[in-house]
């Protein structure tokens, strides 16, 4: 337990641990102190100023988010001096902002604009700065927009993608007037190491960094009637859409999402749990292939461990940064991307709809699927396998504009065909959930029986630790898989690319021995994804995570191949797993990309 | 493009390849091609094993460690108070007219390029400018002239 | 020179004195607790501009328990008008590197650093000879200590501690939060002292003749000698070393042109002083003697009624402008302001009374600005806007 100490804040004595800083003092005592450079996820900055509070006998102010408290330390937190200052650098900050407010698409969502109003900063003394600098916009990747003129230089982002994603795609650049947030030589977000994971998205307070949004594309579709438009869900969404909706964090919102996404005019209203259980069958089947071609066939061509290949940030960042890895990774398309290429075969004759006409939306907590959908190699369905991709917030815009009042609604279900979920693909939207999935299944394909779980629940993979371990022994298998057993199959969980690249690096190193690791680039996995939610923190995704494995506890079915529609598939489309039609449809190649 | 990669393993040799090495690295590039061309960036990247963007974010952060193309004599004219008030102006002019660029530019032979810089530590010299690492002071438009002349002879 | 001056000129810094290995043998037997007491007691305080008492500094240091630590020399000299160090590095080097080898004795260091400027590249060469000299006598006497010469690029806010070893560590020169501080937590995060060439060059006087020598020299508060570098409007630029406590008067009587409209104490970062109020300053750090005391690195830039004040402030804002790190909202943005603000004032754009707002700011940019350069804006904008308030709109 830290020390505690006492300290006076606005006359009053409040006891805090040694070594916080004032503002986590202030805060755990009910006193907001407005910040903008400071978030939950990051290491302190303290650049921005304005949570500068008056320390008695000191003629300066501190920033509180930078200073730690002392023993009988006596703070105010709002006198005239401290407004006063305050209300100047936000002025300040206004004066080198573009501020056109009614034109961003961060208006009504936004750290500096709720600031300002705050403050009631209304005087246009200062010179507006804006006009002088050669602000630029890129808006040549396809996931995010980078708006210069938008950014407070608050360096968010860039602490965001080195100290949670080790990417080090953003940096500060120049100094002076002239500084401000750049990529290698400015190149474009698209040409760079950028993996596209929008977490820099989600912690820039303003509209300097925003998702690429396709909202009036899918109007477009939804409103033309030679169109079938197909829309589908990513578990994640599920449990982050009611956030932007006016309901707390951690709430549930599957049914009424289902009847919003209808309300809207969808066509039909699909599940990528379906594939995310699909994904399961062909990546289980996969590990056990390659264990089988490792540990009896001593096939060179076959490498362990096995990355799961679901994240798209992931996916990119390893092409980029080990290019000599991507023989680990998993040949199986993300869920999404599945979902995509069935949705213009499988789903269409089905349907018996012609899959020009059809156009498929995904909603994911990802803005790196929306690059995922535009590589050129996704279109195995003879077409673009998933047209569009809107975030879950861009979701909540078109809610929004429609005029439904969400929480209102009453709870529908999915339709059918690639609508049935279990509480294994619902988990995969929780940092652990994929492995969960996959030795739920994997375990009883090879030896007929449950895993050895209470309730199912594979509790040393689940958590928010950078890097979690679990393994497995295989005991008394079937007859074909004989070669494993009593082998401890051995697992690593990773969240965010920082730790990603921890363990990458332990593998590389030979450092640690595992069979099959499961990475997803944002932390906490899809629920802390970079179209979710602004704010995410690490409260909100815990939150989020306990809805996640709540929705798994409820759904009759928790075992991807149990799930009927995924028995049906095999059955009537795709053979068996790792099937001719399965390595057309749900499976992909990598390719090498540039360091820099 | 074997040529960068060969300085730069050769300055990180010397140096080391810890993140504190990294300044003396891109001096030490300077000094020998005047400015840090992406290419370079990126081998220095790839030889101490740090982001590109780190590199291109750190080298903008200093004055001389360009990452323009620049001539071979970078030519930095103090343009701070002292210098200022003692014609720092007509040291411009001169140098203008004599290599028929601007500041900021370097002529079309690549042998010169003509800045601006704040205090060099010589006001009770002033004007004084630099001429990559050598320094001139007390000028006056002839003395700069003559300055000028010898570089151009070389 | 035929003119009364009251100015105490003095000779200890660049007087030759070829003894630095006598000195450094002698003050290495030496307990080190006494030798911080001698410090202290000289009441030597920072000449790089902050003026912190430097005893206590060595003394903080010392004291911090961990497995390396660090001396560094301050060379980087940026601030407009100061030209000392330099001159010190080129003719008495000895002293400092002595006077580092000292420090790192008494605080229990065994690295040491020099940062120096880009701008004095040429004088590298031979200082790397000096210290080469210097550590093959060291390793004689059997004193461990490296000295490494640590080059700058160009960057004038890498002369701020922090910023500066963020620059040694290989990152931008941004200055860090504070605390901790570097005698805590310096380069590396190890404690590390780091010194002004010209504050450690002082040590050496007084480990070489004793603390009284020093304390007897100067003012109360302002103990000893300082370097001044003095430029602009003055018949005999150049530097100077002189009793601290001096009043501004007897300094311009002595290097004015006889039309001295103005001094700048202390560069861009410091106080412009008018006319009317040279008799009742005093160079020196805290403490009202006679009336204004200014604290100072050093530098004394003479202006005569030729020159615009304007135009000085002008230069010094876009210098600021320039030289911020850029990081913080208070010094990038306010700079940016107070330059294009005065402009605007001059040019009519805005009225006259758009300068009390911009004094305003200036408040606000001291109070909140992370570190000493934003913080010191205010000095020279507010001295030089109140002084010469006609200078600015007309
Ligand atoms: C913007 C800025 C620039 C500075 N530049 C220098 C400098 O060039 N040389 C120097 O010795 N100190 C400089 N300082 C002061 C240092 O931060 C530090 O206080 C000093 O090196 C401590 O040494 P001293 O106690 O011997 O003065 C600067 C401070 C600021 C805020
Ligand atoms: S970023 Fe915020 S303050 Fe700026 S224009 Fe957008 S909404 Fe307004
Ligand atoms: S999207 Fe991710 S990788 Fe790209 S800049 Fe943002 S945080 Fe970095
Ligand atoms: S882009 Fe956003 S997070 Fe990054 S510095 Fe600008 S405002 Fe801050
Ligand atoms: S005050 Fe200026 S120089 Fe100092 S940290 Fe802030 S922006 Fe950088
Ligand atoms: S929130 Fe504390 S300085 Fe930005
Ligand atoms: S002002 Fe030019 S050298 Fe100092």
């Amino acid at each position: 337990m830290a020390k505690k100490i006492n300290i006076t804040i606005n006359g009053v004595v409040y006891e805090a641990n040694s070594g916080e800083t004032i503002l986590e003092a202030a805060r755990n005592a009910g006193i907001n102190i407005p910040t903008l450079c400071y978030h939950k996820d990051l290491c302190v900055a303290g650049n921005c100023r304005v949570c500068i509070v008056e320390i008695a006998g000191q003629s300066r102010l501190a920033a509180s988010c930078a200073t730690p408290c002392h023993e009988n330390m006596e703070v105010y937190t709002n006198t005239l001096k401290v407004r006063t200052a305050r209300k100047h650098i936000i002025e300040l900050l206004l004066s080198e902002h573009n501020a056109d407010c009614t034109r961003c698409y961060k208006n009504g969502n936004c750290e500096l604009q709720n600031l300002a109003a705050e403050y009631k900063i209304m005087s246009e003394d200062l010179i507006p700065l804006a006009a002088y600098k050669n602000y630029s916009i890129d808006m040549f990747s396809p996931s995010i927009i980078k708006d210069d003129s938008r950014c407070i230089r608050c360096q968010r982002c860039v602490r965001t993608c080195s100290e949670l994603q080790g990417v080090n795609a953003l940096t500060v650049a120049y100094k002076g007037d002239q500084m401000k947030i750049s990529t290698f030589f400015e190149k474009s977000m698209n040409e760079i190491v950028c993996t596209n994971c929008g977490q820099c998205v989600i912690h820039c307070p303003t509209g300097a960094l925003i998702e690429k949004n396709y909202i009036e594309e899918v109007w477009e579709a939804i409103a033309d009637p030679d169109k079938h438009v197909v829309v589908q869900t990513a578990p994640a969404v599920r449990i982050g859409l009611g956030e932007e909706l006016g309901l707390q964090p951690g709430t549930r919102v599957t049914g009424k999402m289902v009847a919003a996404l209808k309300s809207l005019g969808f066509d039909s209203v699909l599940d990528t749990d379906f594939t995310a259980d699909l994904t399961i069958m062909e990546e289980g089947s996969e590990l056990l292939n390659r264990l089988k071609k490792v540990l009896v066939d001593k096939d060179d061509n076959f490498k362990l461990p096995m990355f799961t290949s679901c994240s798209p940030g992931w996916i990119k960042y390893i092409e980029h940064m080990y290019p000599d890895m991507l023989q680990h990774l998993s040949s199986c398309k993300s869920p999404q991307q599945m979902f995509g290429a069935l949705a213009k075969t499988y789903y269409a004759k089905a349907r018996k709809l012609d899959p020009e006409k059809i156009v498929s939306v995904s909603v994911m907590p990802c803005t790196a699927k929306k690059f995922e959908a535009n590589r050129p190699e996704m279109h195995d369905s003879g077409f673009r396998d998933v047209d569009l991709v809107i975030t879950t917030r861009e979701l909540a815009i078109m809610i929004k504009q429609a005029g439904i009042d969400f929480p209102k609604l009453n709870e529908l279900k999915y339709d059918r065909i690639m609508g049935v979920s279990t509480g294994a693909s619902v988990i995969f939207g929780a940092t652990g959930g994929v492995m969960e999935a996959a030795l739920r299944t994997a375990y009883e394909l090879v030896t007929g029986r449950e895993i050895p779980f209470e309730n199912l629940d594979i509790t040393p993979v689940r958590g928010m630790k950078g890097v979690r371990e679990a393994s497995v022994i295989i005991d008394n298998p079937l007859a074909e898989w004989k070669f494993l057993d009593g082998v401890e199959i051995k697992c690593a969980v990773a969240h965010g690319l920082i730790n990603a690249k921890k363990v990458v690096e332990a593998v590389k190193n030979k450092d640690a021995e595992y069979h099959f690791i499961e990475i997803m680039a944002c932390p906490g996995g899809c629920l802390g994804g970079g179209g979710q939610p602004i704010p995410t923190n690490s409260e909100i995704r815990d939150k989020r995570a306990q809805a996640i494995y709540e929705e798994d506890a409820n759904l009759p079915i928790r075992k991807s191949h149990e799930n009927t529609e995924i028995i049906k598939i095999y059955n009537e489309f795709l053979e068996k797993p790792l099937g001719e039609r399965s390595h057309h449809l749900l499976h992909t190649f990598y390719v090498e990309r540039k360091r820099h | 493009m074997a040529q960068p990669s060969e300085l730069i393993s050769s300055l990180a040799d010397k140096y080391g390849r810890q993140r504190e090495s990294l300044l003396p690295i891109l001096q030490g590039v300077i000094k020998q091609e005047r400015y840090l061309s992406e290419e370079t960036m990126i081998a220095i990247a790839h030889e101490m094993n740090l982001p590109a963007a780190d590199i291109y974010g750190t080298a903008t952060f200093y004055s001389f460690l360009e990452y323009k193309k620049m001539g071979e004599y970078v030519i930095r004219i103090c343009k701070t108070i002292t210098c200022s008030m003692k014609g720092k102006n007509q040291i411009i002019l001169t140098i203008e007219d004599m290599l028929k660029i601007g500041v900021g530019e370097t002529t079309p032979d690549r042998k010169f390029t003509l800045l601006q810089t704040n205090c060099l530590g010589w006001c009770h010299k002033a004007p004084a400018m630099l001429i990559n690492d050598e320094v001139y002071t007390e000028l006056n438009p002839e003395k700069v002239r003559e300055i000028l002349s010898t570089y151009l002879k070389k | 020179m035929t003119r009364e001056y009251n100015l105490k000129r003095a000779d200890f810094i660049f007087r030759n004195e070829n003894d630095w290995e006598h000195i450094l043998s002698r003050t290495l037997k030496k307990d080190r607790r006494e030798l911080i007491n001698e410090l202290i007691s000289s009441e030597l305080k920072g000449r790089g501009g902050a003026g912190f008492p430097t005893g206590l500094k060595w003394k903080l240091t010392s004291e911090s328990e961990a497995p390396q630590k660090y001396v560094i020399c301050n060379a980087d000299e940026g601030e407009p008008g100061t030209f000392k160090d330099r001159e010190i590095l080129m003719k008495v080097p000895f002293k400092v590197l002595t006077a580092m080898a000292i420090c790192a004795y008494i605080t229990g260091a065994n690295n040491g650093f020099i940062y120096l400027r880009g701008e004095y590249k040429f004088l590298q060469h031979d200082l790397q000879k000096a210290i080469d000299e210097f550590i093959y006598y060291c390793n004689d006497i059997n004193f461990k200590f490296s000295i490494d010469i640590f080059m700058g690029s160009g960057a004038y806010i890498c002369g701020e501690e922090t910023a500066l070893m963020e620059s040694m560590e290989g990152f931008r020169g941004e200055p860090r939060n504070k605390p901790p501080f570097p005698t805590g937590q310096g380069y590396n995060r190890m404690p590390t002292v780091i010194n002004n060439v010209e504050t450690l060059a002082h040590t050496y006087t007084i480990f070489k003749h004793g603390a009284k020598k020093f304390y007897d020299l100067g003012v109360q508060f302002s103990r000893g000698t300082k370097l001044f570098s003095v430029s602009g409007d003055t018949p005999k630029p150049g530097i100077y070393e002189l009793e601290l406590g001096m009043s501004l008067s007897d300094f311009v009587n002595d290097f004015g042109d006889g039309d001295t409209k103005a001094v700048q104490v202390g560069g861009a970062s410091g106080f412009l002083v008018p006319r009317k109020k040279f008799s009742e300053t005093n160079i020196g750090y805290k403490g009202k003697l006679t009336g204004i005391s200014l604290p100072t690195g050093g530098s004394m830039m003479l202006f005569n009624s030729t020159r615009s004040m304007y135009n000085v402030l002008d230069n010094y804002l876009e210098f600021f402008r320039e030289e911020s790190c850029g990081q913080c909202t208070p010094c990038r943005v306010g700079c940016q302001q107070l330059h294009m603000g005065i402009k605007a004032v001059k040019q009519g754009q805005k009225p006259a009374s758009y300068l009390e707002k911009l004094l305003k700011l200036t408040e606000t940019m001291q109070y909140t600005a992370k570190c000493g350069l934003g913080q010191s804006v205010a000095n020279s904008f507010s001295s030089i806007v109140e002084n010469f308030r006609e200078e600015m709109i007309y």
